[in-house]
Order: C-alpha cells, then structure tokens, then sequence
C-alpha cells in the first residue's frame, strides 16, 4: 500500500468525518437545548439533498442549490418544531421516539410521492470538479476538500455563535436551566424554534453537500443519523467539541477499516477470505469503538454526566 | 452482636470536592446505638452531599465510611442496604404506580434478597407478605395496603418510606428530612413514631425542623459551607455562641 | 373480570377465529396475514418485556428478530444443500427441524442481548435508545457483508421447517404453531409482572434510587430483563423467516426495530395484550391502506402520531380506560 493511498484515504474520512459533525452537532444541540432525541433529523438531511438536486436541476446554480437547500430544510424544520416538537419536550423519551419516528414515514413516503422512487443526481460545480495536486504530490478531490473546508468554517462559526453571541448565551443558558431562562424574559418557544431550525439547516445543508457525491434519494438520511448517534454517543451529549472529535473519529475509523483491515487480514490468510472477513470486521468498527467509548466513558468523552 | 462501644455508623474524615467548592471538608460523625442524632445546617451547606456519601450514591475524595464496624466507602448503595441501611428520601422515591402494599413487598424482597423468581405471584408470597403488613402496620398505613401509591397524601407517602425501610431490619436509619411538607399535626404524629423507632435502630436525621430537632435528637451535629462546626446534646447546641452566630442567628 | 381481561380474551378468541373461518372458506391469505400478526405480536410480546415493564426504550430489537431469523436461515440452508455448519472442533449439522432451530434462535438471541445489554445499560435514557439503535445496525451491516450467507440478498430456504407430527406447509397447522407460541408467551409474560422479579423491575423503571435503597441492583435486574426481551423477540425472528421462507438483512434494520416498538404503542404501552392488538391493527392497516395507496406509510405516520400526541393508551387503553392498581 502506498503512502499516496493512505494520505488519500485519510483526507476520505476526514471529510466523511465532518460531514457527520454538520448532522450530529445539530442533534446535539437539540438534545442539549430542548432534551429531544430527533429520530426525524434524518429526514431534514434528505430534504436538503433534495432541494439541492431539484433547484440545481432547474437552475443549474450550486450556489442557489445550497441556499434551497439551507432554506428547505430550516422551514421544514421551523414547521415540524411550530406543528409537532414542541408538544413533545415535556413528553418522555418514548413518545419522542415515536413521534418522530411517524415523522420519518411521513416525510419519506411524501418525498417518494413528489420525486418518486428513483434516485436524483446532483452535479458536483464545474468549478470544484476534478482534482488537486496536494504537497507530496497527492491528487485529491477538490469538491472534497471544499467539505472539509466549509465544514471546518461551520464548525468554527458553531464555536463562535455559542461562545460570543447573545443567542450562544441563550442557548447555553437554555442546557443548564430552563425556568432561569424563562425567568430572564426570552421568548423560550422562539428560542427553540430557532435552535430547531438551526439544527435542521445544517442537516440541510449536510444532505446537499453529500448529495453531490452519492445518489439522492429517500432513505438516504437514516444511515447517517444513527452514524450521528454513535458520534454523540461517543462525544458525550451536548457537546459541540464532543461532536466534532467524536465525527472524525468515527469518519476516520470506518474509512480506514475499510483499507486496513483486509490487509491486515491477509498476512495470516488467503486473499478471499481476507478480504472477507475485513470488510465484516470494517463494517462493525465504529461501533466497536462506540463500545470500547462505552467501557471507558459511559458518558462520552466530553460528556457532562458522570 | 458487635462491641457495644463501636458506633453503627461512621464517617472518618471525609471530605468531598466538586471543582472549587469544597462540600465536605474531613467530615467525622458518627450514630451510637438507641440515639437519634441530628444533622442541621444552612441550605447549601452539604447535608445532602453528606448523606449520599453515607449512603452510597457518591464516593468521597478521601475518608471513610463504616457501617457496624465494617468499611463500606467502596461498596454500592444496594451492598450498604443488605449490610442494614435503611434509607428514606427528602422527595419521595416510591413506585407511585404501585400500591402501598406492593411498596411495601418490594421491600421485604430486596431484604430476602432472592429478586430473580419469574413465576411466582409476589404477592401471593406469604412471607413477603407478612413482612410487608407488618411494616405498614407499625406506621400505620395497613388499611390503606390497597391503595396507589400516587393516591397517598404527603404526609402518608412519609410513613410508607418509613415502613419501606422497616421492611429491611435495618441496623442503622438515614433519614433525609423527614418532616418536609408536612404540616403541624403530620409532623408531630411522626415525631412520635421516630421517637420509639430509635430503640429499634438508631436513626441519622437531616432535618430543618427544629421543633422536631430539639425534641427527638439526642445528638446535634451543625454543618456550615462542607464544616461540623459543632457536635453536642440539644443544650450544647442552642448554647453554643459559634452555632448561634452561623446558623441559628440567621435563621431563627 | 376487569374490562381489559374482557377485551384480551375477545382479542385472542378473534386472532383464533379468523383464520379458523379463512380456512372453512378457503382463504389461505388470510390465514396467513393471521399468522403474520400472531408472529409480529409474539416479537412485540419480547420487547414489551423491556419497554412496557423495564421502561427500556430499545430501538435495537430488531438485532434479535434478525438472529432468530438468521438462526432458522443458517441451520435450514446447511440442511437443504446437505453441507455441514462446520466440521472444527466439532462437527455441527444443519436441521429442518423447528424445535431445534427455536433453541438455537433463543439461545443466540439471549446471548446477543446478554452483550449488548450489559454495555447498553450502563447508561440510561436518550443514550441507551441510540446505543441499542446502533447495535441493530451494526449487525444490520454485518449481515450484508456475509456473504456466506447471501449478504444483501439474503438467503432462501424452499420448504418450511418441519415440527413433529403436523404438515407445517399447511398454512393453517403453522399458524397453530404460531398461536400457541404466541399464547404460551403471553401467559409467561403475565405471570412474569405479577413475579417478584416483575415487582422490582417495575419499581427500577420506576425509582430506581427506590430499588438501590433495598439493596436491590437495577442494572441487573434490567439486564435479566432485556435478555428475556431479546429471547422472546429472537424466537419471533425464526417464526418469520419460516413463515416466508427467506431471510435478508431487512430484518435487522432500523424501520425494523421502530415497527415493533411501534406495535406496542398502537396497542397500549404495558398491556399485556398490547402488541397483539397492535400488530393486528398494524396489519389490517398496512392490506386496507396498502391496497388503497402505495404511499400507506403517511397514513401511518399521520395515526401514530395522532395516537402519541393525543391518545396516549392506544388501543386497549383507549377500550379499557385507566389502567388499574393491582391487587
């Protein structure tokens, strides 16, 4: 194996990585503010990707393909939180499940009514396609690298937003103490519709991203939500830094599992079951690591639970 | 039986930090056989961090914890129950959907410590029923044995917690405020219950009553900001100039 | 006879009825849509074990329903093609034989819930129903990359499983079977609540400080209790990857697990006759709504929601009103 391959792979599940993090930092986020697990976060990521493919389809704009897509998902998102979420808050775990797993059929079979069930594509930009020669002569995606950089930009503007800003402290105040809040004069209801509609424009925005690099199509939310569970589970719930660690490890264990392991393999046997028995194994990695996480830290690395 | 001199429950030097606030700072205290001993003291003063290092929820820093003689910092609150810790709660911790009388089986079983039949009725069980009656009996809730929990009134649900304890024999009580919420004659009925309870086991109380305090506790021991600054009988305490200025001035 | 011990006995009488009437008139798909619920409310029976009386909202259970399924696929497929399991250290056969395959489902299925219990339940809440999510999967994606086993495809197995002494291929015999499963099951459960053992779990759901305090350990006892819960649901999986002949990894997928919850919820959330109730109003459903609209799934999504926001004792709680104090 060549070093090229492996600085190639690591690029692959860095971005795979981060685009987890634009999905798990808004779970978590709703978690933190509202006590609300969203199984229906999912569906916020599919609906960016595609209102992404049909207004680029349209348009033949990225650009504008993004913006529908943030936009898409954050009123798709203002609206369940108006119409459903919020009776929801006070209700236990259970019902929070339930909901919003009703809220998964209604929007994909909805979205297999509107677009059907054949997958949409959506183009990566003119100009972000083809690749880049990195330092020590590695080609890579640019496309790609331009999802590591915004969601690093995301990232940063996250840490800023709930460090510096009014809504940050709001927010933060919100996780530690709800009647205080309420008490201070904030509009609690608007607080959290907001953080909603937030959470959902970065699933939103995740969808369409990755919708440029895989097929879109319904489903195609549920896979990445639970890789974001385990992300949370293994950052610690509420944690933004929890989120981003816990998505890069996650993105590079699976990327690099699925190089490593059939290798590895295959100094102790033949090559078929090799390759075999290391993609079974890679399939299982990440959450292998979500258990060793769990033995260690039942409360993630960040989390604030004891 | 142990040697009489041995306290039935000790903390030896205890102390317990949660980042810069130190909650309890080399706490040593210890309950005598028969007494009720008292433990007072401002709100935030660390009376709840105390009672759940003796009873097993959190794990001092540094000290120990002994129960007849035996340490017990490492052991968990289900380990401390079944070596004779009985333990009621400040708000109440019952199977509200339950009845009076399924609480109160629940308690026998824990003390039988056989929780893994999956056929038998417990209820039909008639040791863990005779066990259960008693207990409600002796605070007097048997007619009420039928009852959902949810349904029992404030002061009710404090003698379940009472008889729930009871259930297991305890050698030692620990007893989180157990006259909160209750009103004046509640109060005084269950003044009169501990009151006899003491020679059964003895009883490690939290209390903000004072009535109450002063007129059950053998022991009074004043914790202010994670500190036993005082451990006297009723007249040390209420003559003690330190104590007045720190709590009791404020307070009454 | 309180009102809901009236409504289970109509509910069990009426799942025995139907498919006694299909077969004096020749319907042999409604016999089979009978034993499709008898089957799925046999594997909401196992998960209610953890959720209606452990408070365990485990959104994993398909992980069982699939073993139980792969269990019966495995032993079944190496019968057909006459190839042994393995030969090293022992040799180990493939069987035809639904009894055997109930075992190993149930043995394998306990086992699984044993690991994924003891890690799951060493947190609580909103972190053990993503944990429990993310087992199914992994073993969701496991089943994929097996080829051995027909990966995505799953495998096919051509004739049913055979249970001494009845013609298991006749539609009404095997769901026999399936009912008295079912009926054996739900007596278990029953006596279960009323055990000591259902008293404490009931409690830990309830306080678990509660049970602590009488020197009681909740994460034991819940974890007696989901492997239970896991047995239960994994002999489920074995009925219905009989009842279809095939097995494939949607089984152990996530839409998978929320079915079953979902089951349990429609039905009435600790009723013991909950899911039986819930899967048969899912299975009506899914031929009347199915048969109406391709896009079914939004009327069902619109229903559950209705039933948790507004109607929170589903079905039997909705007949039989408050649930009563026992005795």
């Amino acid at each position: 194996m060549s070093l090229i391959l492996l600085a190639e792979q690591v690029l692959n599940g860095l971005q795979f990585g981060i685009m987890l993090f634009l999905m798990a930092a808004g779970l978590t986020l709703v978690f933190g503010v509202m006590g609300l697990i969203n199984l229906a976060h999912g569906s916020l990521f599919m609906i960016g990707a595609f209102a992404a493919a049909a207004v680029a389809g349209a348009t033949g704009s990225f650009l504008l393909a993004l913006i529908a897509a943030l936009a898409a998902a954050a009123a798709a998102g203002a609206l369940v939180e108006v119409l459903v979420i919020r009776r929801l808050y006070a209700r236990d775990h259970l019902d929070q499940v339930l909901a919003t797993f009703a809220l998964i059929l209604i929007f994909s079979e909805s979205t297999r009514w509107l677009f059907g069930s054949f997958p949409l594509f959506l183009n990566i930009p003119e100009t972000l396609s083809g690749p880049v020669t990195l330092p020590g002569g590695i080609q890579y995606s640019l496309y790609r690298l331009t999802l590591i950089a915004i969601g690093l930009a995301v990232a940063f503007g996250l840490f800023l937003l709930i460090s510096r800003t009014r809504l940050g402290i709001r927010i933060r105040a919100g996780e530690s103490d709800r009647e205080m809040i309420a008490a201070l004069g904030v509009d609690i209801s608007k607080l959290y519709t907001i953080v909603f509609a937030l959470g959902a424009a970065l699933a939103g925005l995740a969808g369409a991203l990755v919708g440029a690099i895989q097929s879109v199509q319904v489903g195609m939310g549920e896979p990445v939500l639970i890789l974001a569970f385990v992300v949370i589970v293994i950052g610690g719930i509420g944690s933004i830094k929890g989120a981003l660690v816990g998505a890069i490890l996650v993105g590079l264990t699976d990327t690099l599992g699925k190089l490593l392991l059939p290798l590895f393999f295959g100094l102790f046997m033949d090559n078929a079951s090799a390759t075999s028995t290391g993609s079974a194994l890679a399939s299982m990695s990440i959450y292998i690591l979500m258990a060793i996480v769990l033995v260690m830290k039942p409360s993630g690395l960040y989390g604030a639970r004891a | 039986m142990t040697d009489p001199q041995t306290p039935v429950l000790e903390t030896r030097n205890i102390c317990k930090s949660f980042d810069a606030l130190k909650a309890s700072q080399d706490i040593s205290l210890d309950l005598r056989a028969g007494e009720i001993h008292a433990l007072i003291g401002p709100n935030g003063a660390g009376k709840s961090t105390l009672i759940a290092q003796i009873a097993g929820g959190l794990k001092p820093d540094s000290g120990t914890v002994h129960l007849n003689g035996r340490d017990v910092t490492a052991l968990p609150t289900a380990k401390r129950a079944q070596l004779g810790l009985g333990r009621t709660f400040q708000v109440s911790a019952l199977a509200m959907e339950d009845t009076v009388l399924q609480n109160a089986v629940l308690g026998a079983l824990g003390a039988q410590g056989r929780p893994f039949r999956l056929f038998r009725s417990a209820l039909a069980d008639a040791r863990l029923r005779e066990v259960a009656e008693q207990a409600l009996e002796r605070v007097g809730l048997q007619d009420h044995a039928r009852t959902r929990t949810s349904e029992l009134s404030h002061g009710q649900r404090r003698q379940l917690e009472v008889a729930v304890a009871l259930t297991l024999d305890p050698k030692a009580f620990v007893m989180d405020e157990p006259m909160a919420g209750l009103g004046a004659s509640g109060s005084k009925a269950l003044t009169g219950f501990l009151d006899s309870l003491r020679e059964q086991a003895p009883i490690l109380m939290v209390e903000h009553d004072m009535d109450a305090v002063f007129a059950l506790a053998d022991r009074i021991s004043v914790l202010v900001y994670g500190q036993i600054i005082a451990t006297g009988s009723v007249a040390d305490i209420r003559a003690n100039p330190e104590v007045r200025s720190a709590y009791l001035g404020e307070d009454a | 006879m309180t009102r809901e011990t009236l409504i289970n006995s109509a509910l069990a009488l009426a799942l025995l009825l139907v498919p006694l009437w299909a077969y004096s008139a020749d319907e042999p798909f409604i016999i089979t849509l009978a034993t499709k619920v008898a089957i799925l409310a046999l594997a909401g029976v196992g998960l209610n074990i953890a959720l209606g009386l452990g408070g365990l909202v485990s959104l994993g259970h398909a992980a069982f329903f699939g073993i139980g399924g792969y269990a019966m696929g495995i032993l079944a497929s190496h019968a057909q093609s006459y190839t042994a399991i393995t030969d090293w250290p022992l040799l180990i056969e493939g069987t035809k034989s639904m009894p055997v395959i109930w075992l190993v489902a149930v043995v394998a299925s306990g086992i699984t819930a044993l690991l994924i219990g003891a890690l799951s339940l060493r947190t609580s809440g909103v972190y053990f129903i993503m944990i429990t999510l993310a087992f199914g999967q992994m073993l969701y994606y496991f089943a994929i990359s097996w080829a051995a086993y027909g990966g995505e495809d799953g495998l096919s197995i051509y004739v049913r499983n055979g249970f001494p002494g009845l013609n298991t291929l006749d539609p009404i015999q095997f769901f026999a079977i399936t009912f008295v499963l079912l009926l054996a099951a739900l007596l278990f459960a029953a006596r279960l609540a009323n055990s000591p053992f259902g008293l404490a779990l009931n409690a830990a759901r309830q306080s678990p400080q509660r049970v602590e305090t009488i020197g009681l350990s909740p994460y034991r006892l819940r974890l007696v209790a989901f492997v239970i819960s896991g047995m239960i649901t994994g002999l489920a999986g074995a009925l219905f990857a009989d009842l279809n002949r095939f097995v494939s990894p949607t089984m152990f997928s996530w839409q998978t697990s929320g079915e079953i919850m979902v089951f349990i919820i429609l039905g009435g959330t600790a009723r013991l006759f909950g899911p039986v109730a819930g899967a048969a109003l899912f299975i009506i459903l899914e031929h009347i709504l199915g048969g109406l609209s391709e896009f079914w799934h939004i009327y069902l999504g619109v229903l559950l929601l209705l039933v948790v926001l507004f109607a929170k004792g589903g079905v039997i709680g909705t007949l039989a009103g408050q649930d009563k104090a026992h005795d």
